[in-house]
């Protein structure tokens, strides 16, 4: 078993590695102007070897943050301050999250309504799908400020524009999944319920619905990180002051290179964290039903 | 009408045809196909790849609409006797749900046909026995061996009551060995439950050991061109296969098999 896991952690961690010692040589390339710079502002000759290195790597406002800048501004961030305070990233982490989940909840929902309208209905078949493919191929980002503008005017903002716009982009993977999902049984089974004179309600409940619980799943993880885009989206026009999106956009606009990297880093962070909940309720739930083995 | 009723057969084809219109012009899939199936016959179907076996059941059992002829199931259109639930329906391949047991597979017809939770156990137990899977009730589909699956989803059509059990190639994916101890229990089974079979194969060792009547087909257009009454006693053995009477019916559907495929073997 130890040896099986080690066999599949090795690869990864190269890749890490590999990925970490690039990372660090590019910001010795891209920093180095700056050092050069500053020395010549000064009038004196610029570092070199170590020196230079080491300058590159600890600038408070450098084009390329190194790795362990932003580990420590993470770790800083997220464990080292009251997770109420406006500079914590648990704070605004749980903004975002918040309307992630919201827009998740939305979006499943609304996804999974009309992929059984879609299944049960001759003409939503035939129309729904193209107006959903149409709606994910205008730029979230054009129609974002949108969403927000006119949600405001009706007396709507904060967490409820943001969430709209996650759902807006994770109700999509979770019809197509679960139209391809409700489809899935073949004809043997559908006729094997018409030799019990089965009525659609009892197919859908008995059959369809349970054969397509591992596509749901999939969808699920590709709405989830669709959804927590949406939330960052939507936090983007209105120039909001808590979310990760904020962070992103605050660290722009004042050159915090580590910050925006931190708030990146963090938002990938919670991604993987909700994906992987999926997952394990995943494996749970095929576990309960038979379906995994 | 009274008189004729009692005697009335369960599946009576008379003139059948079934023409299935695709793009490549129409499959005549059966052609002028007259049959009569009395209650407790066993009825297997043996013919070419081709010759309109599986069609002939699913029309029996509603699932294709003929388009021309008459075709009745206990005196009704068969689509009025699928509402009935008149069938038991096996197909080829088992089909069971993998998110249910064994169990919960033999439920199901029982869930939607509305029985109590007890009559559902009860009969439960009744047909693994009867199909002898006892204990394997709470086992998934995929912890079952491809024979035990299918004898599970035959379990499956006898748990409601229909009179009449449709079988399409049962045991077409199983080898010899398992197919012969199979072939013994669906006699026992047949004996026991007095149910009228039809059962379609490729095998015509199979076909003799089962029947009471044998249905030989032909195909482009599919049509029957024998069919064989049985002399064999309802109680069979397996070694009866070595018997004269077993090797002249065989010898017969042979012919039959053969005179059918023309010029074309
Ligand atoms: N749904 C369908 N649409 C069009 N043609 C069909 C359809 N079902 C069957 N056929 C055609 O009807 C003919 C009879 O098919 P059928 O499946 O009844 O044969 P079979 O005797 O069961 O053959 P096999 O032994 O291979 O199972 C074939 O020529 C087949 O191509
Ligand atoms: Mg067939």
């Amino acid at each position: 078993m130890s040896g099986g896991a080690m066999k599949h952690v090795l690869p990864v961690l190269t890749v890490v590695a590999a990925i970490i010692a690039l990372w660090y040589a590019a910001a010795v390339g891209l920093n180095r102007a700056w050092v050069y710079d500053q020395a010549e502002r000064a009038g004196v000759a610029p570092a070199s070897g170590m020196a230079l290195i080491a300058e590159t790597w600890s600038q408070e406002r450098p084009v390329l943050p190194a790795p362990h800048q932003v580990a420590v501004e993470l770790v800083k961030t997220t464990f080292g301050m009251a997770p109420s305070s406006k500079r914590s990233l648990v704070y605004h982490g749980w903004v975002t999250l918040s309307a992630t989940l919201l827009g998740f909840a939305i979006g499943t929902g609304l996804g999974i309504l009309l992929a059984v309208g879609i299944l049960h209905n001759r003409a939503m078949d035939m129309s729904v799908m193209p107006w959903a493919i149409a709606s994910q191929t205008i730029p979230i980002l054009a129609i974002a400020p949108m969403i927000i503008v006119v949600l405001n005017s009706v007396g709507l903002q904060g967490l409820v524009p943001k969430a709209i716009i996650s759902a807006y982009l994770s109700f999509f993977p979770v019809v197509v999944g679960m139209v391809k999902g409700l489809r899935s049984p073949d004809q043997m089974q559908l006729d094997l319920l018409k030799t019990y004179n089965a009525s659609n309600t009892e197919a859908f409940w008995k059959l369809r619905l349970p054969a397509s619980m591992p596509y749901l799943f999939t969808s699920l993880k590709v709405g989830m990180a669709a959804s927590l885009v949406g939330a960052i989206v939507g936090e983007l026009p209105t120039g909001a002051v808590a979310g990760l999106g904020a962070r992103l956009l605050s660290g722009s606009y004042y050159g915090q290179t580590v910050q925006i990297w931190a708030a990146l880093f963090a938002a990938a962070i919670v991604a993987a964290g909700m994906v992987m909940l999926i997952g394990v309720m995943e494996r749970r739930t095929l576990k309960r039903m038979g379906m995994a083995r | 009408m009274k008189d004729t009723a009692s005697a009335s057969p369960v599946i009576e084809a008379k003139n059948l045809q079934l023409v299935f219109n695709t793009n490549d012009g129409p499959v005549h899939a059966l052609k002028d196909v007259n049959l009569t199936i009395n209650k407790g016959d066993f009825v297997s179907f043996i013919g070419p790849s081709g010759c309109g076996k599986t069609t002939f059941l699913r029309a029996i059992a509603a699932l294709e609409t003929p388009t021309g002829g008459t075709l009745t199931v206990n005196g009704m259109s068969p689509d009025e006797a699928r509402r009935k639930r008149a069938y038991g329906y096996v197909f080829q391949a088992a089909g069971l749900y993998p998110w249910r047991t064994i169990a919960g597979n033999i439920k199901l017809p029982l869930e939607i046909m509305g029985f109590s939770k007890a009559e559902q156990d009860e009969r439960v137990a009744r047909v693994l026995e009867l199909v002898e899977l006892t204990g394997f009730g709470k086992k998934f589909p995929w912890q079952l061996s491809g024979g035990m699956q299918q004898r599970a989803s035959i379990a499956r059509a006898l748990a409601f009551d229909a009179d009449l059990l449709l079988m399409d190639e049962p045991f077409g994916a199983l080898d010899e060995i398992v197919r012969d101890r199979l072939n013994e229990e669906v006699l026992k089974l047949w004996a026991r439950t007095g149910k009228t079979i039809g059962f379609v194969t490729h095998s015509i060792p199979e076909a003799v050991y089962l029947s009471t009547k044998i249905v030989v087909m032909s195909p482009r257009p599919g049509r029957i061109t024998d069919v064989i009454d049985s002399p064999l006693p309802r109680e069979r053995p397996l070694d009866i296969r070595d018997s004269r009477e077993f090797i002249e019916i065989a010898h017969r559907v042979r012919e039959g098999l053969r005179a059918g495929h023309g010029d074309h073997e």
